[in-house]
Formats: structure tokens, C-alpha cells, sequence
């Protein structure tokens, strides 16, 4: 993967003259403190990250916490006050305004909280406003503002005004407007908030599902937890105008890197992001097949358990075997084979928390992490589920087993 | 010294109470101003007043030219679509009483007087507006002039208009415009600084430039606003139609001044509910074109 946006070092100062407050926020004077002295308002302080092309990145923050001046910074509705940007290696923060028509025109595109949409023009007049200001005729915008409005469920909707739409509707509108102009970059400011959580339930599947098909470089803004690490490949964490972490959901929650991000994903419902291969643990007590009976309680004995897995020589998944079986087929000289059940239930690595849930609830035995092929990758006990919910952290805990 | 006296007021200075006799002679440099314009820009003014008596004449024949029954029936029509069809029925009403008044000649010359002053008044005012709302400067200037060419006695700009041009109907549409173009301008920008800055903003992301901003995107959010700026402008435009009849106007106002002369009860009730008429007519319709505009443009950021 390339490199697709680049930030360095972007710091924004709202006031009369913001290049003389850069020095100040070096000192450490806080935010506070130069708004009261200087009347200076800091929207970013020295944000760097990097966007993979093709990524869905996602900057979450509370309000006031800079996320908009940031993305704002992106396709210089802001000017950056310090720090550059550079698009596909390219430094846009220089831009002149030639250029810079050129560069919002052609590569980038953004849809709005509000919608930012024209009350004024029908739904096909406004998905068509980025292709008209770059001089295109009107059958040729026309016919790939259809395409778009079919892209985003909108058909027979074309001669509606946006009054006449849902909230949602009107969202939809939003994103085919922004993808009409088939930009590289995909900028989104909060763009749910708006809309009631029904609908922005419905609205984020459909992004993702867009995305699966379009493959953009997205950046999206959202102060909800749970709608950036749903959506977000990987997630910036602002706060007061600074970038406190940037990395996947998982190696956030995992390991925040303060009590500030701590504090914000505490009330996160985990089950939704960690996946099974998150919370599994090694497998022990495996009886290969050839081993037979004798060996297999064995196995239990050693390791106190009541049940063991049975797997073949590749480590592939055979079946699972009580202690009662166990010892029943050694007074009727059965065979593992013969003894075992099959119904175990497996999952696969990347199956939420959320969904392996009620397996655990229904299952006697551990549940069994398998990869197509069926090859173990490590089971998931009870507990492991409930650690998962509750605790700040996840690493692997060492817990003494009783199945 | 104070102790002498038996009181204050006495002892104290007579200059403390008069105003000292300092002279800053403002309206007497209006008036060499005046004086200057009057003599230097003279082919100027002639211009104008040819443009101007020209397009009120032409304006003033053809609504002549109009027969009674037809002009009643668009007026219908403008109502009926504009408002509903009860107020198409009273405004042809209106318009016919006026006829029955025996003032249709000078209704039609106060309808071509106040039409080419709202005309003018919204070439001058609309890109005035625009400019505004795009430059500080410009609206911390023209603010205080429009405050003082709103509160500023309209008598007052009549006595320089004589200056500049004949008596008669140039002078009053001059004065008109005067009185009546602030509201144009102060809406046009109102309008214009108000467009959500989301919206805004968006068009600014599809890299619009200044022109595609302002034709296709600020210009059409403020049209509901400007259009309130049009119809006061109107109003204001109707309410000049007796003052300007003092420098020489023709139509209802000047006969609204001769019954004043003569105490004549009857011609003033007539030419005055006539002038109210004409109001009533301009501002439904005008307001009923508003209120179409804003239909769409309310509830969708």
C-alpha cells in the first residue's frame, strides 16, 4: 500500500495573526491560556499522520477537539498556519489558486454534516455541481449524475428538492455528490451525526459497501466511538487540537496510550470490534487421533480438564472427547474414533464477540477457533468472552480452566 | 473672586451658558458642491435626464396604449397566479374603481414613474448589495450613507435635484431612487451574508470559482431576501409619489397636491386610496413571486 496523504507537522491558529502563537503553544501554554492573552483560538497543534490509499481513516475526537479544522485543513477550506500536506507526494498546503481550483475540482471531495446541499437545485442539479463548474456539457454530467444517484438507492428521486428528502435522503444525496466528481480522496465530516440512529446504522453499511466497491482513500470525522472503529481501518484520537493516538481499533483498545482515550472507549461495546482471534486462547490438551484412548485421558488428567480435542496429524479439527467417553471406551475396548463427538462448534478468527455469544451460552465444551481448512488456531472458554467485555485490556489471561 | 459674589450663576462667565459664536459652515460648502456639480457635469446631467424622461415617456405610452379591459385582465391573471384567484378578483376591482375615478392617465404616469425609480433603484442597489457582502470596507461605508439617505427629511434632496434637472418628472424618479434604495441594498447583502456556511463551504470544495460561486450558488440562496429588498423598495418607491410631485411629477401625487391647494376632499380621498390601490396591487404580487422563491430554499441546509 502507498502512501496517499500525507500530514506534517499541521498546526492551525484562528486570529488575527497566528504565526506569533506558534511559539507560545511550544512553551506548553495550554489552549486556554492564548485564547484568554491573545484572542487566538488553536484549532490543530502539530498533527502528523499518514493515509494509506485506499484506507477508510477516521479522526474521532470530542467537539472542540480539532477534527474538523483538521479535515478542513485537507482541501484548504482552512489554510494550514504552519506544516504541509502532501497529496500523492505533493505539497497542496502551497498551492496557488489556480492549482488549488484544480486540486478540489479533481481530487478531492467532501460531504458535509449538515449536507451542505444547493435548496435551490433539484437532487440531479446538485450531484451534477462539481462536474458543471468543471465546464463539462450537460448531457455528458447528467448521464454520470444518474449513475450516482443510482449508486446511493435515490432513483426517481432526480427532480425532488433536497426540502422534500429525508434526512437520510438527503445524506445520500451528499455522498453521490462528492462521488460524481470521482475525487482520490473522500472527505467526511461527520456526516451520520445528523441523522437518527436507525438510519445511521443503515448509512454506515452502506458506506462500507460502497467502499468494498469503489475503494476511495476515506477520511471520516465522527465523534462516536463506535461508529469510527466500525468503520475505520485505522483511527486517530484528537484532543484539544492534538493527535493523542493513531492506530487499528483493536491496538487501541488493546493498548490506549492514555487515560483520556482510556476514558473515551470505556464505554464501547467491545463485542462489536474484538474478533475471536483477539480473545482466543492456545490450544492445549490436543489428542491426535493415532494416539488413542489411554493417551487421551492422560491428557486430561495432566492438564485437569474434563474434555480434549481431538485432531488428525495436520492439526485439523477430528472431534472432541469427555473424560466419561474416555473411560467408557477403554472398558469397551472402542477406538478414539468411536468414542468421540463431532458436534463441536467452531468459528472462524475473524467472527466478532458479539456473534460467537450465544455458542458459548449453548455450548457444554470450549468453543473451537478454525480456519477454513479446519486447522486449530486456539480455543475460547467462557470466560474469555466475559474478560473480553469487561476488562481495560486483553491480553491473553492465564486462567486456571475448569470445562 | 467667587467669594464676593452672592452666587454662581452670576459670577460665572456669560460664555459658559452661550454658545460661542463659531461658524463651521457645512451646508454652505453642500451648496458650492452643488453649485459645481450643477456647472461642471452639465452634459452629464442632460444625459441622464434624456435616458430618464425617455424610458418614463416610452413606459408612460405604452401602458396608455393598453385598453382598460386588458390591463384589468392581466392584472387578474398576475393576481390569480401570484396569490389566488379572490385576490385577481380584487385587484381588477381595485384597477376598475380607479378608472371609475376618472385617474386612469395619471395612474398610469405614477405606475411608469415608480417602476423605472425600482428599476434603477435595483441596478444601482443589487451590485451595491453584492459588494458589501463581500468587502467590510464597503459595508462600513455604505452604512452610515444609507442611514443618513433613510432618515434624511426627502424635502431636503429635492432642493440640489432642481439643481441638476428640469422640473418634472426626472427630478422625482432622481429623488425616488434616493429615498428608495436603501432596502435593495442592505437586503442584497443581508441576503448574501447570510447563505449557510455549509453550503458555502461546499461549493468552495468543488473548487467553484469566485463568479460560479456568487451566479450559481449565493445569488439563488439570497433570492427570497433580495426580493423582500425589492418589494420595499417598492413600497418606499409608491410612498415618494406625492412628494416628488413637489418638483414637478405628473400623476396621482401631483393630484393629490391640487386638492390639497384647494381643500378639495373628494380628489384627495380619490388620488390618495388610488396610490393605495396600486400599493396593495405591487406588493401582493411581488410578496406572492417571494414567497414562490422560497419555497424550496427553507428548510434543506
Amino acid at each position: 500500500m502507498t502512501v496517499k496523504l500525507k500530514i506534517e507537522n499541521v498546526s492551525k491558529i484562528f486570529g488575527p495573526r497566528p504565526k506569533k502563537i506558534i511559539p507560545m503553544i511550544e512553551k506548553g501554554i495550554s489552549k486556554e491560556e492564548i485564547l484568554a492573552k491573545t484572542g487566538h483560538t488553536v484549532g490543530v497543534y502539530n498533527a502528523s499522520m499518514e493515509i494509506m490509499e485506499g484506507e477508510t481513516f477516521v479522526i474521532m475526537g470530542l467537539s472542540g477537539s480539532g477534527k474538523s479544522t483538521l479535515i478542513r485543513c485537507l482541501n484548504l477550506l482552512n489554510r494550514p498556519t504552519s506544516g504541509a500536506i502532501y497529496v500523492d507526494g505533493e505539497n497542496v498546503a502551497g498551492y496557488n489558486k489556480t492549482q488549488l481550483k484544480y486540486y478540489r475540482q479533481k481530487k478531492i471531495a467532501m460531504v458535509f454534516q449538515h449536507f451542505g446541499l444547493f435548496s435551490h437545485r433539484t437532487v440531479l442539479e446538485n450531484i451534477e455541481y462539481g462536474l458543471e463548474v468543471r465546464g463539462m456539457s450537460k448531457v455528458e454530467r447528467q448521464k454520470i449524475a444518474q449513475k450516482h444517484i443510482e449508486t446511493v438507492g435515490l432513483k426517481g428521486y432526480e427532480n425532488k428538492y433536497p426540502d422534500e428528502l429525508s434526512g437520510g435522503m438527503r445524506q445520500r444525496v451528499g455522498i453521490a455528490r462528492a462521488l460524481a466528481n470521482d475525487p482520490d480522496i473522500l472527505l467526511m465530516d461527520e456526516p451520520f451525526s445528523a441523522l437518527d440512529p436507525l438510519i445511521r446504522r443503515e448509512m454506515q453499511l452502506e458506506l462500507l459497501d460502497i467502499q468494498n466497491r469503489l475503494q476511495k482513500t476515506i477520511i471520516f470525522i465522527t465523534h462516536d466511538v463506535n461508529e469510527a472503529f466500525k468503520i475505520g481501518d485505522r483511527v486517530a484520537v484528537m484532543k484539544d487540537g492534538k493527535v493523542e493516538q493513531i492506530g487499528t481499533p483493536e491496538e487501541i483498545l488493546a493498548k490506549p496510550a492514555s487515560n483520556y482515550i482510556s476514558e473515551f472507549i470505556r464505554d464501547i461495546d467491545r463485542t462489536k470490534i474484538l474478533q475471536a482471534e483477539n480473545i482466543m486462547m492456545k490450544p492445549f490438551g490436543l489428542v491426535s487421533l493415532k494416539d488413542g484412548l489411554n493417551v487421551a485421558t492422560q491428557v486430561m488428567r495432566e492438564n485437569g480438564i474434563s474434555s480434549a480435542f481431538v485432531t488428525d496429524r495436520k492439526r485439523q479439527l477430528q472431534g472432541i472427547v469427555t473424560i466419561d467417553q474416555a473411560i467408557e471406551g477403554i472398558r469397551h475396548k472402542q477406538t478414539l474414533e468411536e468414542v468421540m463427538s463431532t458436534d463441536v462448534i467452531t468459528v472462524a478468527p475473524d467472527e466478532y464477540v458479539q456473534d460467537i455469544i450465544p455458542y458459548v451460552l449453548e455450548s457444554k465444551y470450549p468453543i473451537v477457533v478454525t480456519d477454513e481448512d479446519k486447522t486449530i488456531r486456539g480455543i475460547i472458554l467462557r470466560v474469555h468472552v466475559l474478560a473480553s467485555i469487561i476488562s481495560d485490556s486483553t491480553e491473553e489471561t492465564e486462567l486456571e480452566t475448569e470445562v | 473672586m467667587r467669594g464676593e459674589c452672592d452666587c454662581f450663576v452670576r459670577c460665572s462667565p456669560i460664555y459658559m451658558y452661550e454658545f460661542p459664536d463659531v461658524r463651521i459652515p457645512i451646508g454652505d460648502v453642500v451648496e458650492k458642491f452643488t453649485d459645481f456639480l450643477a456647472i461642471n457635469f452639465e452634459a452629464f446631467f442632460d444625459f441622464i435626464f434624456i435616458i430618464a424622461s425617455g424610458m418614463i415617456k416610452g413606459l408612460e405610452a405604452g401602458l396608455l396604449a393598453i385598453p382598460w379591459w386588458i390591463l384589468m385582465i392581466i392584472i387578474f391573471l398576475l393576481g390569480w397566479y401570484f396569490t389566488n384567484m379572490y385576490g385577481g378578483l380584487l385587484f381588477s376591482f381595485f384597477i376598475f374603481l380607479i378608472g371609475t375615478f376618472d385617474l386612469w392617465p395619471e395612474t398610469m404616469t405614477t405606475i411608469s414613474i415608480v417602476l423605472i425609480s425600482v428599476v434603477l433603484s435595483l441596478v444601482i442597489g443589487i451590485p451595491l448589495g453584492i459588494l458589501s457582502a463581500f468587502s467590510k470596507t464597503m459595508s462600513s461605508i455604505t452604512r452610515p450613507i444609507l442611514d443618513a439617505m433613510q432618515t434624511m427629511p426627502s424635502f431636503v434632496y429635492l432642493i440640489p435635484v432642481i439643481f441638476f434637472f428640469p422640473l418634472g418628472n426626472v427630478p422625482a424618479v432622481i429623488a425616488t431612487i434616493i429615498y428608495a434604495v436603501p432596502p435593495v441594498i442592505r437586503l442584497t447583502e443581508l441576503g448574501i451574508r447570510n447563505v449557510d456556511e455549509e453550503v458555502v463551504e461546499s461549493a468552495q470544495s468543488f473548487g467553484s470559482s469566485t463568479t460560479q460561486m456568487l451566479v450559481k450558488v449565493q445569488l439563488p440562496q439570497a433570492l427570497p431576501t433580495i426580493m423582500a429588498g425589492i418589494n420595499q423598495t417598492t413600497m418606499m418607491a409608491l410612498a415618494m409619489a406625492v412628494v416628488g410631485s413637489m418638483v414637478g411629477a405628473q400623476g396621482l401625487g401631483e393630484r393629490v397636491l391640487y386638492a390639497i391647494n384647494r381643500i378639495d376632499i373628494s380628489l384627495g380621498f380619490e388620488a390618495g386610496i388610488s396610490i393605495v390601490f396600486i400599493a396593495i396591487i405591487i406588493d401582493r404580487i411581488t410578496g406572492g413571486i417571494a414567497k414562490r422563491l422560497q419555497k424550496h430554499r427553507r428548510n434543506a441546509a
